[in-house]
């Protein structure tokens, strides 16, 4: 698994995360050890980040911090990484028996990656929502209850239940009909389901791999509203292929590109990581600049 | 023009001519043939059967035990039993074992490894190797082997050696009944529930097998069918016949197809027809089997 790990240190060189105007101060230029109120605290720090399939490299030495409280977008054309990078972010790409992810990956200064961490805990604090809706085949209470029950989390579950469907913001659609199964939901229902239900386990981080790409745009919208909510409590990673999503919701917004390679591979890369609105004003990079005017992609 | 435009308009929607009308109908003609042909011979059987038998049908046919020497009061209830028994005690073995090698097949058997596809491979050639060569394999190696090598059958043939037999021969159609259940589970499902934080154990017992329970009981049942409509095989690992106790898990033992073999080699024409009452006591067992599986199947399948 672990090709290289690279010193995390001497890697924390980035573009456009310098001081803009308007939104709170991104981390200082030095280490980012500073956790006053001004500076938001990095929940995710990557370092060198390469992630394979089969050997084969899928997205290449990415580094950057995630911020606490924050949402922050993952933007790029098909085939750039950013679903294969968000999955490594709780270890889900454990699941692929081909995948391997080289660099560091940590999370609240702890390497995710490292040998003594179980996946299963990771998950526990790291949650996340699909492009898919993906409801259980049982009644909209079991959906929420399966989490804290696997958990072995205490306190009544009716009250765990209805907190997480408030939080999802269904409760009131769905509060007279919780025995009935999630399968007749409207697919917003559904997704908003799904992030209720990763809210009842309490994790500090929701990852989001293109949550509305599935959804009417009532539906999209009704989610986007959630996720501001919700940042206040949680730090929000969405992967999205929708620019105006990022616009809308995300602080800070990463974008990816794939580099084509001879031979037809194709690798993706980082090529810009800033506060939202810089990328999608005054870009540094060009190709940012020519894929969020719509110029490819 | 109006005539030109309608001209075009006829050749686009022309009807399909004489000849490819004539050679759909007598397509669908030989179609229906073939299933008449089918249905024909199965209704002929069925009939037979039920003109011999039906008349010995009665609770005490399937309640007093079968005799060479009064056939008029002979009935199938050693064979019955013992039926019974193969069944339930066939459907202890195969439930755990199946399943459990099914979801090691589909969960956990990375299938790069040449050892899972050895074991693939395999499973797939024995669930059509012929039943007597199983009924061969029972006797060396259950009847003869650690049946009685732990005391159990005292030399003789046993009813759990015929279980475990029958256990065997449908053992191969349970794992890939049970696997294509499990594969129907969606790989979101697991991925929601990991996800959620909950362990592989946990998404298996909790979302994969309840899942995929609707199908699992189906293959079971029509592997339990399937098992004690065999005769070969219990042939071979030595069930009797005409038995006039009942039978025992570690003692001698009837069944129903031996007991309809035995009463067709009967000199007497009477014992041809209690061959055909004990078929329609069989028969009507499996119908009760198969309408347990599709109650089964419609009543718990989950649609993803």
């Amino acid at each position: 698994m672990d090709k290289t790990r690279s010193d995390a240190a001497s890697t924390n060189t980035r573009r456009g995360v310098s001081a803009s105007p308007g939104l709170p101060r991104a981390l200082p230029k030095v280490e980012a050890r500073d956790r006053s109120a001004v500076a938001k605290a990095a929940i995710f720090k990557l370092r060198d980040v390469n992630v394979s399939y089969g050997g084969v490299t899928a997205v290449e030495d990415v580094t950057f911090d995630l911020l606490e409280n924050e949402i922050t977008a993952f933007i790029g054309p098909s085939g750039c990484g950013k679903s294969t990078l968000i999955r490594c972010l709780n270890r889900m790409n454990d699941l692929i028996p081909s995948a391997g992810v080289a660099g560091q990956v940590l999370y609240h200064d702890q390497d995710l990656y490292a040998a003594n961490i179980d996946p299963v805990q990771v998950r526990k604090r790291i949650g996340m929502v699909f492009q898919k809706p993906n409801p259980f085949p049982k009644s909209i209470y079991e959906n929420i209850a399966f989490g804290p029950r696997v958990l072995g989390m205490k306190g009544d579950m009716d009250e765990i239940v209805e907190k997480a469907l408030r939080k999802g913001a269904l409760w009131e659609e769905v509060k007279d009909r919780l025995k009935s199964n999630a399968f007749g939901m409207s697919g917003g229902q559904q997704q908003r389901l799904c992030i209720a239900r990763t809210m009842a386990v309490e994790p500090d981080v929701i990852l989001m791999d293109e949550p509305c790409s599935a959804l009417d745009p009532i539906s999209t919208g009704a989610i986007e509203e959630l996720m501001l909510e919700l940042k206040r409590n949680y730090s929000i990673v969405i992967v999205t292929h929708n620019m105006q999503q990022a616009a809308r919701v995300s602080d800070r917004t990463a974008f990816f590109n794939v580099d084509k390679l001879e031979e037809g591979k194709r690798v993706g890369k980082l090529v810009e990581f800033a506060p939202t609105e810089k990328i999608f004003t005054k870009p540094d990079d060009i190709r940012t600049e020519e894929y969020v005017t719509g110029k490819f992609g | 023009m109006a005539v030109a435009e309608s001209a075009i308009t006829r050749k686009v929607v022309e009807r399909a001519s004489g000849g490819q009308r004539t050679r759909d109908l007598l397509f669908r003609l030989a179609l229906l043939l073939c299933l008449f042909i089918a249905v024909l011979f199965l209704g002929v059987l069925l009939v037979d059967v039920v003109v011999d038998g039906a008349g010995f049908l009665s609770p005490e046919f399937a309640t007093s035990y079968p005799s060479r020497l009064t056939p008029d009061t002979s009935g199938v209830r050693s064979a019955l039993l013992g039926t019974l028994y193969l069944m339930v005690l066939c459907g202890l073995f195969i439930v755990p074992v199946g399943v459990a090698a099914a979801v090691y097949l589909e969960e956990y058997a990375d299938p790069a490894r040449w050892y899972n596809r050895l074991v693939e491979v395999n499973i797939q050639n024995l669930a059509s190797v012929p039943s007597v060569v199983y009924g061969i394999l029972g006797l060396a190696f259950i009847v003869r082997g650690p049946i009685d090598i732990w005391g159990l059958g005292k030399g003789q043939p046993t009813l759990l050696a015929g279980a475990l037999t029958l256990g065997l021969l449908v053992l191969p159609v349970v794992i890939i009944v049970s696997r294509e259940a499990i594969r129907a589970v969606p790989p979101s499902i697991r991925e929601g529930s990991l996800a959620l934080g909950a362990t592989k154990w946990q998404t298996l017992w909790k979302q994969v097998l309840p899942g995929s329970i609707a199908g699992i009981a189906t293959g079971v049942i029509l592997a339990l069918s399937r098992a004690i409509g065999e005769t070969a095989p219990l042939i071979l690992v030595g069930a009797g016949a005409f038995q006039l106790f009942d039978p025992k898990v570690d003692g001698p033992f009837s069944a129903m197809p031996i007991q309809i073999f035995n009463n067709v080699t009967e000199s007497k024409p009477v014992f041809q027809d209690l061959a055909a009452a004990a078929i329609l006591v069989l028969l009507i067992l499996l119908l009760l089997m198969n309408s347990v599986a599709i109650y089964l199947r419609n009543r718990y399948e989950t649609k993803w």
